[in-house]
């Protein structure tokens, strides 16, 4: 076998192999390095598997040489290489940023750690997508959870500790639930294949255990996603955790939880099952337009920017969930898309603020006073992401916003289509207090600020960029959402 | 250079402008140069592509394809490109312009002034030149943010009321409407493209379709039909030039414009002329003329008064659109032509009183004539041309819409265009009168004029009230082209 065929087991292997290295090598530099490199590696992998994938179709690879169902498999299909390439992208752009951010707001003796840290929680989301395995997911979504609590608590602000620390019950509650969950399903079919599950699951749709399990997991899932009204951990822990960690983990642990719930509800489940059999649907409209409007709403009294984002991120994660409620293909399309749209999004936004921070020290609406003279790269980048995270055309948020309105009106759902806009309209409003702070109001004291570095500025920039590339030029963000789509609906309108 | 070529590189230009003006930051009088040099060379590729075009075969640029089957294109047609004429002829006038109250004025990051200026100009571009509906929302969204640097100019606190008012109207109309119909008539029909006779076909229900012409028409800010007019005073915190070209002239004629193409190229006007919701509509817009006619009678800011005067001549042409009858959309298209230069002279008026005599109030304007006569006599010939009499441009827009409602046989729309033009008579004419014949409001003697530069400005401007009017025929068969 060649290289090329452990690509699956590989993009997972490296971060994980590449976290305990970073506390041997200790020295922060050479952490840093090793961190960079393995992010680079595992994103290059999943750059191979996205074209592999695209030529011959679902990858599935058997650990070991043991052959599933029996052996631990892992699958990638075209979902999986889309989202892994969201992941693996943000991680390896967000390492660049992370030398100077890191070394500014990190205690030194604590560096080597925290990129060990960083690596496992990198490491833990991309096994999440890359495995077939329902057990899998599970050991790989402690792995990063773990590895994440840590990393919050490094913040600088010593509010940091307790924000982890209701993480950590929240998570674990959540974990908890999926494991149960994943538990039942077991029981009744005696198999944690993903392939496996989804064949023997209908005949056993009727028990109530099945039903119960179904439950669990969507708790458990929706806690790890912070969907509106399991969010609460979510903004404080956006909010003190180190910059660079709030925009890795922004712009992709909220979307491999999307994953998750796309796999188990219209994969394993399926969607005639978790749509139909299930009142999932019935939630999920609901919660989501909830989610967007109170999220926005709360935004909008923030004076803290990274929690004024926090929130908007919970509102966006309502538009996926909605989308997946939607249940047709074009509106698990936008949902899909939406996730890849969203991590350009906030990863740029929130790579500004860590720039920010980098000068300042701190990201309140005070601070960013006259701004936009003075760090004008960077606050164009914010004003750029905003715009997106609007939806206006020309950017990534508007394609997305675009297919869930058209999802909408297609089921006939005109008052659901008049709620998102009205979701975007919110972010107007939110999005232009920090364009009226930066450019229209006179700085307070010190003013002698000057542009962020540049390794924080490359990346950010790269990101800006992808949002308005991918606003205009849409095969493959479109193109490879509608695939998957069209397979997790089984090509149902 | 051929049509293709053309179009690729008319939106560009006014965006190699923005390149040079940052380039050339440091020396004004450069900068500045550069600026007009780039709008007469835009005017003069616009003029060349309505020399080339054949309206029969008009040629399509597309330009990505962001979602499938649905591409961001360019296409001229007549109405975009009589717009993209008059966009493009009076922004080099208006940098003139620009240059003489800018200076006199001592305003902080001209640069930047000047910048946006050129972005929103790209933008007018595009969507005068846009082929289908999604193209059109890009560029008019892509105006409001470009303006909003102008309007918010001083940077004050009444320049981000002003500021919010204006976005906030403008993106709620436009997102919370003009989207959701956009994407709803892609959900029915499958087509954005602006299509001759309509793209509803026969199978679509008449009532959604009423739905969808008012949120067009409402998701259309920027033609500030009532009650969702008020971003256009709020606006009147910008520069007196960003209030001459963008709130004369590009912004709200981007509105119109956008009514009249969706009017002819989505529902096709024989549509419009058999849905009962257009006569409301054309009520509506009726009502928008009398009420912004009144309230700027009442305002003695001669920015506010012009202000509500260009929402009471907006109506005219939402009017005409809603008419479904050809001379209707002729006579709107039209008027988009005259209005401008009518409006755009008296808000070059109102500049050169505001550098030359400091003075805002139309109350303090008593016996300015004597002072700054050519202003003067300019206003009072910007006025007639906007009442609609001879010998000035305006006459020949008002006549075709006047005549368009006779067509359609609602004589209370006619009745409306007569009174309204007395009421603006009342409200616009009064003001030069009184400038020659009243007694000075204060004691101050002798010429005061405006800036060179700006009274070169007004004067050209003038000069095209009066053109208008002894040779309509190239603007009039232009716009017969669009029923062919």
């Amino acid at each position: 076998m060649s290289l090329s065929d452990h690509l699956p087991v590989l993009v997972v292997i490296v971060p994980l192999l590449a976290g305990p290295l970073c506390v041997l090598v200790e020295r922060p530099l050479a952490a840093w390095g090793v961190a960079l490199a393995a992010a680079w590696l595992s994103f290059a992998a999943a750059v191979a598997l996205a074209v592999q994938v695209n030529v011959s179709g679902t990858i599935s690879y058997e650990l070991g040489g043991w052959a599933p169902p029996w052996g631990i498999e892992y699958r990638i299909d075209t979902l999986g290489s889309y989202v892994l390439l969201i992941v693996t992208a943000i991680a390896a752009l967000v390492m660049v940023a992370a030398r100077e951010s890191v070394a500014h707001e990190v205690p030194e003796p604590l560096i080597a750690r925290f990129y060990a840290a960083l690596m496992l929680a990198f490491a833990g989301l991309v096994g999440i997508v890359a495995t077939g395995d329902a057990f899998n997911v599970f050991v790989f979504l402690e792995i990063s959870s773990l590895a994440s609590y840590a990393l919050i608590s490094m913040g600088r602000d010593r509010r940091a500790l307790t924000s982890a620390f209701d993480y950590l019950v929240m998570g674990t509650i959540g974990a908890t639930f999926i494991l149960i969950g994943i538990g039942f399903l077991y029981m009744m079919t005696g198999t944690l294949n993903m392939q496996d599950l989804a064949a023997r699951l209908p005949e056993v749709w009727d028990t109530r255990t099945v039903r119960a399990g179904f439950a669990f997991l969507t708790v458990g899932i929706g806690l790890k996603l912070a969907m509106f009204p399991l969010h609460l951990w979510l903004p404080n822990a956006y909010t003190y955790a180190p910059s660079v960690v709030t925009a890795f983990l922004a712009a992709t642990a909220t979307k491999v939880a999307v994953y998750m719930l796309l796999r188990f509800m219209l994969d394993i489940f399926g969607i005639d099952f978790s749509l139909g059999r299930m009142p999932l649907e019935y939630i999920l409209l609901p919660v989501g337009v909830l989610g967007i409007l109170s999220a926005s709403l709360v935004a909008i009294y923030q004076v803290e920017v990274k929690r004024l984002l926090a929130y908007s991120s919970v509102a966006q994660i309502g538009y996926m969930v909605l989308g997946i409620g939607l249940a047709s293909t074009t509106g698990v399309t936008g949902a899909i898309l939406h996730l890849f749209n969203h991590a350009l999004m906030k990863g740029a936004l929130f790579l500004a603020l860590a720039a920010v921070a980098y000068r300042l020290g701190s990201t309140t609406l005070q601070d960013l006073a006259g701004l936009g003279r003075r760090m004008p790269w960077t606050l164009s980048a914010i004003v750029v992401g905003g715009l997106s995270l609007i939806g206006v055309p020309g950017t990534v948020g508007f394609v997305s916003k675009w297919y869930l309105v058209l999802a909408a009106l297609e089921r006939g759902l005109w008052p659901v289509a008049l709620l998102i806009l009205l979701g975007s309209l919110l972010a107007v409003v939110y999005v232009w207090k920090l364009v009226e702070a930066a450019y229209l109001t006179k700085p307070q004291g010190d003013v002698a600020v000057q542009e962020a570095p540049l390794s924080l500025l490359v990346p950010l920039w790269l990101l800006v960029i992808a949002n308005v590339y991918f606003g205009v030029q849409t095969d493959v963000s479109v193109g490879l959402a509608g695939q998957a789509a069209a397979v997790l609906t089984g090509g149902a309108g | 250079m051929n049509s293709m070529q053309l179009l690729a590189v008319i939106p560009l230009v006014p965006l190699l402008a923005v390149l040079a003006i940052y380039a050339t930051d440091r020396w004004p009088n450069v900068r500045e140069g550069a600026s007009v040099l780039f709008g007469l060379l835009l005017f003069g590729l616009v003029v060349t592509l309505v020399g080339q075009v054949d309206s029969q075969a008009a040629p399509t640029l597309v330009l990505a394809e962001p979602l499938p089957g649905l591409a961001l294109a360019l296409s001229p047609e007549p109405l975009g490109m009589l717009f993209a004429l008059v966009a493009s002829f009076l922004w080099p006038v208006t940098t003139v312009y620009a240059i003489g109250y800018m200076r006199a004025h001592h305003e902080e990051n001209q640069t930047r002034f000047y910048a946006a200026f050129a972005v929103s100009i790209a933008a007018t571009m595009g969507i005068a030149l846009s082929a289908n509906m999604l193209t059109l929302f890009l560029f008019y969204e892509l105006l409001t943010l470009a303006t909003y640097p102008l309007v918010t100019h001083a940077g004050d606190d009444d320049a981000r009321r002003g500021g919010r008012v204006y976005l906030g109207l403008l993106m709620s109309t436009s997102i919370g409407f003009l989207l959701l119909a956009m994407i709803w008539t892609w959900q029915l029909t499958g087509t954005l493209t602006f299509t001759a006779g309509g793209v509803f076909g026969e199978s679509v229900d008449p009532t959604i379709i009423s739905i969808l012409l008012v949120l067009y028409v409402f998701g259309t800010g920027k033609a500030a039909m009532m009650p969702f007019h008020r971003w256009l005073p709020a606006a009147m915190v910008a520069p007196t030039p960003v209030s001459a070209l963008l709130h004369a002239v590009a912004v709200v004629k981007a509105g119109v414009f956008t009514i009249l193409k969706v009017a002819v190229y989505l529902f096709g006007i024989d549509l419009i002329g058999e849905l009962a919701v257009a006569d409301w509509l054309a009520a509506l817009a009726a009502l928008t003329i009398l009420l912004a006619s009144l309230v700027a009678m009442t305002r003695d800011n001669l920015k506010a008064r012009l202000a509500y005067s260009t929402v009471s001549q907006l109506g005219y042409i939402t009017l005409g659109a809603m008419l479904g009858v050809a001379a209707g959309v002729v006579g709107g298209g039209m008027h988009i032509v005259m209005h401008a230069f009518g409006k755009i002279t008296l808000f070059f008026c109102a500049g050169a009183i505001l550098v030359a005599a400091h003075k805002t109030r139309v109350s303090e304007l008593d016996g300015l004539g004597r002072r700054m006569p050519l202003t003067m006599l300019a206003f009072l010939i910007g006025a007639l041309s906007i009442v609609g009499l001879p010998p000035f441009g305006g006459t020949w827009s008002k006549w075709l819409l006047v005549q368009g409602t006779l067509d359609t046989g609602l004589w209370l729309l006619t009745a409306t265009l007569l009174v309204s033009s007395l009421l603006n008579i009342m409200y616009l004419v009064v003001i030069p009168v009184r400038g020659f014949f009243a007694e000075p409001a204060s004691d101050e003697q002798g010429l005061q004029e405006a800036p060179l530069a700006s009274l070169l400005a007004i004067g050209v401007a003038v000069l095209g009230c009066i053109v208008l009017f002894f040779s309509p025929d190239p603007i009039y068969q232009m716009m017969e082209g669009v029923f062919p």
